[in-house]
């Protein structure tokens, strides 16, 4: 049988939205996939070793479901990311969700590629020296080697 | 009831972290052997049978009780 192959680029770089390639590239592993992660924009900040950083904005998200309904306007104050990324990372914890760290190092486990955008690295001014180990650089032309012999692909 | 070898507790963990976890279990079993998961995650019905199917790796039981899951996989 031959082995199923799973391409995925990551564009964002938000708490929130870091979760979903980590979370289909470690289950998609452990199916038996092959997968390759291309890291594009700010889905670069993903391969940063502390991911400490990442936040998430209640700022022009009307979806995310707020404790008390807000208007807009008041989603500008100051403290109001710092509220809603804290209130997001204790809810993950008590309902038993992964850390993407966790998540990230179950795909380094599993040995997905990572694959780090060159041109977004330079133009971002990257130092790759701050990802961690194991990351390739690559171009849009790396990423089609894998992705057109690819069973899934997914843009996120 | 079948018999395990392995019990992985995997209570209180969500998506995907019991499949994940069930999945490095079996990579330390040996074929034939029987690997017993505990979930709380309701998603893990669904999951543990498609895990199943796509792995090849036989569901042999599982059952419901005071909102636990209980899974019986046996490593192909």
């Amino acid at each position: 049988m031959d082995e199923k192959k799973l391409a995925i680029v990551a564009t964002k770089g938000t708490l929130d939205w870091g979760y979903p390639p980590f979370i289909l590239a470690s289950t998609a592993a452990a199916l038996g996939y092959s997968v390759e992660i291309f890291f594009t924009f700010y889905g670069l900040q993903l391969l940063k070793k502390d991911l400490g950083h990442l936040r998430v904005s209640p700022l022009g998200n009307p979806a995310m479901p707020m404790p008390v309904p807000m208007p807009t306007l008041m989603m500008v104050l100051p403290g109001m990311e710092g509220m809603a990324t804290s209130m997001m990372k204790s809810k993950m914890k008590a309902k038993g969700v992964a850390s993407l760290e966790e998540l990230r190092e179950l795909c380094v486990e599993a040995e997905v590629r990572m694959i780090a955008c060159q041109m977004t690295v330079d133009l971002f001014e990257f130092d790759t020296a701050d990802f961690i180990d194991g990351i390739e650089l690559g171009g849009a032309a790396a990423f089609f080697e894998f992705a057109g012999e690819s069973d899934i692909t997914l843009f996120i | 009831m079948v018999q395990e070898d392995k019990l992985l507790d995997a209570r209180g963990l969500n998506c995907p972290l019991p499949i994940l976890r069930t999945k490095k279990a079996l990579g330390e079993m040996n074929a034939g052997q029987v690997l017993k998961i505990v979930a709380t995650d309701p998603g893990a019905v669904k999951d543990f049978e498609a895990f199943s199917k796509q792995t090849k790796n036989p569901l042999l039981d599982q059952a419901e009780a005071g909102g636990e899951f209980v899974f019986f996989i046996q490593k192909a």
